[in-house]
């Protein structure tokens, strides 16, 4: 196993080197550059030679296969340089976000599981009952309500509330706390935006749990524990879940992956000062080394997500493991 | 005697779009402890949903047992709660079934699975449930038992996954077992091997087997009482011998020229059934088989025709002709 995982963060390297060269490219096709953004952003117009002081400044100046070598070589020591808008690290500007979107991502993955697994299973088996038609309705409105939407109506919920029970709105710190200096601040800080993208996720998964359970108790095996007398418990969670569980494995990494630098919009309504924001004001002033880092973060996330899917693949299905 | 099984007018019907399909129209027949029936039939003949009905394990909907009884020594099963009938499971009726690949559980070990019927049934804990499997395995002739139990299904071939499941179906000492199509996704060497270890287990240990197939080379071999089924309906029944050399049903006389035979010339043609099996949703009131019947008569469209005696004692035939049919045959 352990030879396994290795092969596999070995196979990476090409995969981050590939991600590393489209998002240098495409950075750089975009018209003007952040010395444009920076300098002319009063919407005078830009001397050349003011504009040449600042490239030679940040090192724009070099040619491309130069500053690609630059950013490569960086990356491969450890070093992520410093953002071309603020000039801090590029290591600080990422590590001040990630805390809040990675406690959101984990979050709502809880919240989506915890939902969508037992659900999903019920509303398979009772196909076609009144539970189940409900469940398929609540998990079709979760796919077709954008997150946006039901952040927005959540936080009015909220204001309403607490502006009926205590007197006045209420409404948790915009200020992000870290989860061991407040655990109440910070909950109440990530547990809206958690419920409102833990709705959606569970609706996916929810349905994948459902059509991949009704598959499985087609399947002659589980006719055969029926055959042996086995109580319907035991068919469920030792015949039935297993099997089902690995196509919604599968989905859970992909839409965790995504949720890390994904969350543009929400983030916006809840004010938070997460990756989504990050990479959007990253790009929106060309600050290319910050983009770089953000692209290869979201890459190396998703990397080590399907490394820890197909881990529980193997985990789960004895055919792979021995195949 | 009372029998250990006796189904008596079974109806198992199918709602489904294109109509109802009547897959059981009234199926009777017994069988004595220790005694091997089989029941023929080719693919839609009702005879794998007449087995399944007897372990009530016809999904519902679509399918549904409209009518009818049957006996386990001397209980109505139909009538049993569903703890009850889950006690009947595995526990006095075993099961085994026609797709050894996909019968077994992929992400279980077989130990896992051979235990789990002792320990659900029996309440026994772990290392008695292992001692049994182990004893299991070596009964259907599996080596080094001790490292298959450790393994899983993908694991082992096709041979080797039916014996297991026939080592399941013996687990809880059953009186009796059902074999649907036990040897039919398997290479013909093996089928043999898997039939003689069937019935040669079954023979010693006294317990009843039910088995279901489409080969009537199996039938004469092993069974000593076979049922032929067509459309939903057992159309002729009797003891293999007597069914085997002197069919009184045309369906029987056309299954038994479609397979080569030892006891027959060489230079004898094999000779299909002609035509398609009916469709069961646009049954009219005459015999079902009546389209591809070359004795068929007028009286065949007007009327289904019963089981009734023909020939030497114990053997039925659901033929208005069944009388004429064994000197037709020798003109043939």
């Amino acid at each position: 196993m352990h030879r396994y995982i290795l092969n596999r963060l070995l196979l990476s390297i090409p995969t981050l080197i590939g991600a590393a060269a489209l998002v240098f490219l495409l950075m750089r096709l975009i018209p003007g550059d952040i010395c444009m953004v920076r300098l002319g952003g009063s919407g005078g117009t830009v001397s050349a030679s003011a504009l040449a002081a600042c490239h030679a400044q940040i090192g724009l100046e070099r040619s491309l296969p130069l500053q690609f070598l630059d950013f490569i070589g960086g990356f491969a020591i450890g070093d992520f340089g410093t953002s071309m808008w603020s000039g801090k690290p590029v290591v600080q500007e990422i590590a001040s976000r990630l805390p809040v979107s990675l406690e959101i991502a984990l979050l709502a993955t809880i919240v989506a599981v915890a939902i969508a697994i037992p659900l999903g299973t019920i509303s398979a088996l009772k196909q076609n009952s009144w539970l189940d038609h409900v469940v398929r309705t609540v998990a079709i409105a979760g796919i077709a309500t954008p997150s946006f939407w039901l952040g927005i109506l959540s936080i009015l919920i909220v204001l309403d509330v607490s502006h009926y029970l205590l007197g006045s709105p209420w409404m948790p710190s915009i200020d992000y706390v870290p989860l061991w200096d407040d655990p109440w601040g910070n909950l109440s800080i990530v547990i809206l935006p958690a419920i409102t993208i833990g709705y959606r996720y569970s609706a996916v998964t929810m349905r994948m749990t459902r059509s991949a359970m009704l598959e499985v108790l087609r399947e002659d095996y589980i006719r055969t524990a029926r055959a042996k007398g086995l109580v319907e418990q035991l068919i469920i969670n030792r015949h039935a879940l297993k099997n089902a569980m690995l196509p919604v494995v599968t989905l859970i990494g992909m839409e965790f992956a995504f949720l890390i630098g994904g969350l543009v919009v929400t983030e916006q309504v809840f004010n938070l000062n997460g990756i989504g924001r990050l990479f959007v004001l990253a790009v929106q002033n060309q600050d290319y080394t910050l983009t770089q880092a953000l692209v290869m973060l979201t890459v190396a996330v998703f990397v080590v997500t399907n490394l820890v899917v197909d881990v529980l693949y193997a985990w789960l299905d004895p055919r792979i493991r021995f195949g | 005697m009372t029998a250990l099984l006796d189904v008596r007018n079974l109806h198992t019907h199918f709602r489904t779009g294109a109509g109802l399909v009547r897959a059981v129209d009234g199926v009777s027949y017994t069988v004595d402890a220790g005694e091997t029936v089989a029941i023929v039939g080719e693919s839609g003949s009702g005879k794998s949903v007449g087995a399944m009905s007897i372990l009530r394990l016809i999904p519902d909907p679509p399918g549904r047992i409209v009518e009818g009884q049957i006996l386990f020594g001397g209980r109505d099963l139909l009538g049993l709660s569903a703890e009850e009938m889950r006690a009947v499971r595995g526990g006095e009726i075993g099961m085994v079934f026609q797709e050894p690949m996909t019968s077994l559980n992929p992400v279980l070990t077989i130990g896992r699975q051979m235990t789990e019927t002792l320990q659900q049934h029996r309440g026994a804990d772990r290392a008695t449930a292992d001692r049994r499997a182990l004893e299991l395995l070596s009964l259907v002739g599996i080596a080094d038992p001790k490292r298959r139990l450790g393994q899983y299904p993908h694991q082992l071939s096709g041979g080797m996954r039916q014996r297991i499941m026939i080592a399941i179906a013996l687990t809880c000492e059953p009186r009796l077992i059902i074999a649907d199509e036990p040897t039919t996704a398997l290479d013909v060497t093996i089928q043999a091997q898997i039939l003689e270890l069937m019935t040669g287990l079954t023979r010693r240990l006294n317990v009843a087997l039910v088995i279901i197939t489409h080969n009537l080379g199996v039938v004469a071999r092993y069974a000593s009482r076979v049922n032929v089924m067509y459309a939903g309906r057992i159309v002729e029944s009797g003891p293999a011998a007597d069914l085997y050399h002197d069919p009184r049903h045309p369906y029987t006389i056309a299954l038994l020229r479609s397979v080569p035979r030892l006891d027959r010339p060489r230079q004898a043609r094999l000779d299909p059934v002609e035509g398609q099996p009916p469709d069961l949703t646009r049954l009219d009131g005459g015999c079902a088989f009546r389209p591809r019947c070359r004795f068929a008569v007028a009286a065949c469209a007007e009327a289904r025709p019963p089981l009734e005696p023909a020939g030497a004692s114990g053997h039925q035939s659901a033929c208005f002709r069944r009388n004429e049919l064994s000197a037709a045959q020798a003109a043939a």
